[in-house]
């Protein structure tokens, strides 16, 4: 089946988010839409507000205006300020563009606190260490074990992660994300600061996790190259405003896009 | 080849899950628990029972609460020594005005109440961080101590402020010899080490390490920020509050609100910068560390004053105490800020690679 | 109720204020050169006024005293900044300032070993008396010590504020506080910088100390003023110089009249704790403080 086949219909609206710090507009009256299934790229010079739009889009930033609209097992929900904590529960999970992984604890319990959701057990059964808590630990640990293997990090299972060199831990952190099993999965920069070779395995393991779990992404970039590559969509911001939206060939074309990357006067 | 991983493939996750999942660690452990529980009680002297030993585990109960609540949950807190104050006064008041409880029974509800209290004071953790949480857990020091001091029926109205340990009796036996008091501390602080261990490693205490290192990005993926801090302060409390039960009952057998100043706040929090922070067992060796340490020092004075004829006044000698303490702090923050327990791991690691170092 | 009754406790609570805005002050220079919360500043105001007291009980001049006091203050400022916090740059604030309670308890001791621990007098020429005509006045008994106390402080902190403001050391200190990385590019030298600070809220912690030392006597309770002087840091910010000093103000005032009003209806003693607990309820309202802005943090 040809990758544009499976895009299914769209499953997240952003429309007329706005947002600012004191006087700075990270972003106005932005409005796009993500289809199920596909690689949907937001791009843009730096501070134009893509990372500030994936923190709207999980709730760790409170636009002053506009509204999230996300469809859950067949139903939309509507949010003007999502809550981050829902945006789990809902299937989001993301990385950052600065690695937030919990550096005091090892690679494998990393990627565990990704399940914390799915798991059940009260703390007094896990104080006990008995029946359901025991189980699903186990349970837990081979789920999480098979994304080890998907990422190829199984050499460094037990390193506490604070020890890995960087291209690791945003490897990690992306485990950490699909521990989860995400509906809708952000990426902010997941390829930043990698040499060639680690980026072209980022973006296997992207696409990867594209095709294999239908999973539906959201990625921030700054090669034009990976972004032409591997999205169907590409949103472009600039100052916080949408510039540009379409296929990337469109976007290629697109004059006020280009004028943005080469530093035309507004 | 004594200390060895290697050979010890586990073919299964649930071995790999195990406690202790090296067998030698295993066997240590074993060997310590029936020290401990038979070895000791039948040779140590009564002035190492209640005097050092008693008190050591006391201690390394207290710290371990911290430890969870700072160590493991990242909250750092000054006011360890109210709610080993509300452990202390609470079951006190459950043995006296409901006999028919037993000990036990009382000593567990006496740390839900510290609980509760911490759960209280653990509210401005869900707004303020660092040391302005630091700084607002002082008010639970003060304020706890206050109560305790102001409201009579704490202390049952004794005029003086002092309350005396009722005799321990459980199931009919009665606790009241060095030996007796030790085990009986012994067996709660095995107990409660044991399933602090396993809330450790399993996904209550993932979560409060996720919100220690990252809190934006625990949230992120779904730890629910409220839940998490005020269960571990929950959960640390009750651990500093049956702490404070044992140390009135098995320890000191009468005390005062005084007994838990701010000063043994401050000396808890010092075993598990010293022990290791985030660690169980640092919480048992900055205890044995901080315990042992004083006593130490006053042999060692004595015997400097005697072979010199120095004459070293009492006072002399707790001022260098407290010059020492600080100053350890000071060092190990800066030469090992995870404490003895990092330092028995290098050993370990060490040990593992010996003889042949590569 | 007697209002001038109610001015009576409210002026002396605002001079009491004072006092504290000054142990606060000590907090927030230290605070904003180098970013560490100095538990340990109590510990400096205990030793500052010991060593000066115990000068003067040997029959040292008084501004010999007062001098070499202040010497001793500096050479200490800069060991510490030495010694202490150098190796522990860039580490958690959490890990500074679990240092300085370590500090706090090498200087408490420090002090006694070398001066013991009995309490001692200071005599600074000014009775604790009502001043007569302001009592017949007005029927206020206000304290004459307390007055010129708190015009001492205030003066002091008004000679801060100035010096941060206008000299070229107190610019540098800014630049420091705004953004350290920046400040060591355009080469602003650090180390001495903080080595100033240090020494400054050393004497800072030797004013403190005198007042205080004055009031209740030079003895270990001296470091419980630093306990006081936190929740106006709370209320006021760590960083703000203008919060310490509304910050004081506000819980010497609410302290003072609570103690009065509320205090006899649930036993007395409330001072340990009332100013914990208004710091705390200010906090859930704003949790960035008097005038802290609201900081949202970065991903
Ligand atoms: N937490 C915050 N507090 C204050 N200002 C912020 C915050 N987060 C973002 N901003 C501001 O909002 C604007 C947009 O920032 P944002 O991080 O979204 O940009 P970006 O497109 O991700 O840039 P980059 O490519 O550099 O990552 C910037 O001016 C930034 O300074
Ligand atoms: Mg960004």
């Amino acid at each position: 089946m040809s990758r544009e086949a499976r895009i299914g219909e769209t499953v997240l609206s952003v429309e007329k988010v706005s947002l600012s710090f004191g006087g700075v507009k990270a972003l106005q009256d932005v409005s796009f839409d993500v289809r199920e299934h596909e690689v949907r790229a937001i791009i843009g010079p730096n501070g134009a507000g893509k990372s500030s739009m994936l923190n709207v889009i999980n709730g760790v930033y409170h636009p002053q205006q506009g509204t999230i609209r996300l469809r859950a097992n067949g139903a939309w929900k509507e949010f003007s300020d999502m809550d981050s904590h829902e945006a789990a529960a809902l299937g989001i999970a993301r990385t950052f563009q600065n690695i937030a992984l919990f550096k005091g604890m090892t690679v494998l319990d990393n990627i565990m606190t990704g399940r914390n959701l799915k798991m059940r057990a009260s703390f007094l059964e896990q104080a006990i260490w008995i029946g359901r808590a025991r189980r699903e630990e186990l349970k837990h640990r081979r789920a999480v074990e098979e994304i080890i293997d998907f990422m190829e990090i199984q050499h460094i299972r037990k390193t506490p992660v604070g020890r890995l060199p960087y291209g690791l831990q945003k490897r990690v952190e992306l485990a950490r994300a699909l521990a989860a099993e995400p509906r809708l999965l952000l990426l902010d920069e997941p390829m930043a600061g990698m040499n060639m070779e680690e980026k072209q395995d980022m973006c296997r393991f992207v696409l990867d996790v594209n095709d294999q779990y239908g999973t539906t992404i959201v990625l921030i970039e700054h090669d034009m190259g990976v972004v032409m590559d591997i999205s169907d969509r590409v949103v472009v911001l600039d100052y916080g405003r949408k510039i540009g939206d379409g296929t990337p060939e469109e976007i290629r074309g697109n004059q006020a896009v280009i004028d943005a990357y080469l530093g035309v006067a507004h | 080849m004594l200390y060895r991983e290697a050979g010890q493939f586990k073919s299964t996750y649930a071995a790999d899950q195990q406690i202790f999942p090296i067998r030698q660690d295993r066997i240590a452990v074993t060997l310590l628990l029936l020290v401990a529980f038979i070895g000791v009680p039948l040779f140590a002297n009564e002035y190492w029972l209640s005097a050092i030993l008693v008190p050591f585990l006391i201690f390394a109960l207290a710290a371990l609460g911290l430890n969870i609540l700072t160590g493991y949950a990242g909250q750092l807190s000054l006011g360890t020594a109210a709610f080993m104050a509300v452990g202390a006064f609470m079951a006190y008041n459950f043995v006296l005005r409901m006999p028919w409880l037993g000990v036990i029974p009382s000593f567990i509800l006496a740390g839900l109440c510290a609980s509760a209290v911490g759960i209280v004071f653990g509210l401005p953790s869900l707004r303020i961080k660092g040391f302005y949480l630091a700084v607002a857990t002082l008010a639970c020091q003060f304020f706890v101590l206050w109560a305790i001091q102001r409201i009579g029926w704490f202390t049952n109205n004794s005029s003086t402020g002092v309350i005396t340990a009722q005799t321990i009796e459980i199931l009919g036996h009665t606790f009241d010899t060095p030996q007796s008091k030790y085990l009986l501390t012994l067996g709660i602080v095995a107990v409660l080490a044991l399933l602090a261990k396993n809330l450790m490693r399993s996904e209550t205490g993932r979560a409060f390490m996720a919100v220690r290192d990252m809190d934006v990005a625990a949230s992120v993926i779904g730890i629910p920020m409220m839940k998490t801090k005020l269960l571990a302060f929950a959960i640390s409390s009750f651990y500093c509050g049956v702490a404070g039960a044992m140390y009135a009952y098995t320890y000191l057998g009468t005390v005062e609100p005084e007994a838990f100043t701010l000063d043994l706040s401050f000396r808890i929090l010092f075993m598990i910068i010293i022990g290791g922070v985030g660690s169980i067992l640092g919480s048992f060796l900055g205890a044995a560390f901080i315990t042992l340490l004083p006593i130490f020092l006053n042999v060692f004075f004595g015997a400097l004053s005697h072979t010199f004829g120095l004459d070293i006044s009492h006072a002399i000698v707790s001022n260098i105490e407290l010059m020492i303490f600080g100053g350890l702090i000071i060092f190990f923050l800066i030469v090992e800020p995870h404490g003895l327990a990092r330092l028995w791991q290098i050993a370990k690691e060490k040990l593992r690679l010996w003889p042949f170092p590569h | 109720m007697n209002v001038s009754f109610f001015f009576e406790v409210l002026i002396g609570g605002l001079l009491a204020g004072v006092m504290y805005s000054l142990v606060a002050l000590g907090f927030v220079l230290i605070y904003k050169a180098s970013g560490v919360f100095n538990f340990a500043q109590g510990a400096m105001v205990f030793l500052a006024a010991l060593t000066f007291v115990s000068l003067l009980e040997r029959g040292v001049n008084f501004w010999l005293a007062l001098g070499v006091t202040l010497a001793v203050m500096v050479v200490l400022g800069m060991a510490i900044e030495r010694v202490v916090l150098r190796p522990l740059v860039n580490q958690p604030p959490i890990t500074l300032f679990m240092a300085t309670i370590g500090l706090t308890f090498v200087l408490e001791g420090l002090s006694q070993a070398v001066w013991g621990s009995q309490p001692h007098g200071l005599e600074l020429g000014i009775a604790d008396v009502p001043m007569q005509w302001l009592a017949d006045s007005t029927g206020m008994f206000i304290s004459q010590f307390d007055l010129i106390a708190s015009g001492v402080a205030a003066v002091l902190v008004a000679a801060l504020a100035l010096f941060f403001q206008y000299t070229r050391v107190g610019r540098a200190l800014r630049a420091v506080a705004d953004d350290h990385q920046a400040a060591l590019a355009v080469g602003i030298p650090l180390k001495n910088i903080w080595a100033i600070v240090w020494a400054v809220a050393g004497f800072v912690a030797l004013v403190a100390g005198m007042l205080w030392g004055a009031r209740n006597g030079v003895q270990y309770a001296l470091t419980f003023i630093a306990l006081k002087a936190l929740p106006v840091l709370i209320l006021g910010g760590f960083e703000s110089i203008l919060g310490a000093i509304v910050g004081g103000l506000i819980i010497g005032a609410s302290e003072k009249l609570a103690e009065v009003y509320l205090g006899p209806m649930v036993g007395g003693g409330i001072e340990s704790w009332f100013a914990y607990v208004i710091a705390l309820l200010f906090l859930l309202v704003r949790p960035q403080g008097l005038f802290g802005e609201k900081i949202i943090d970065r991903v």
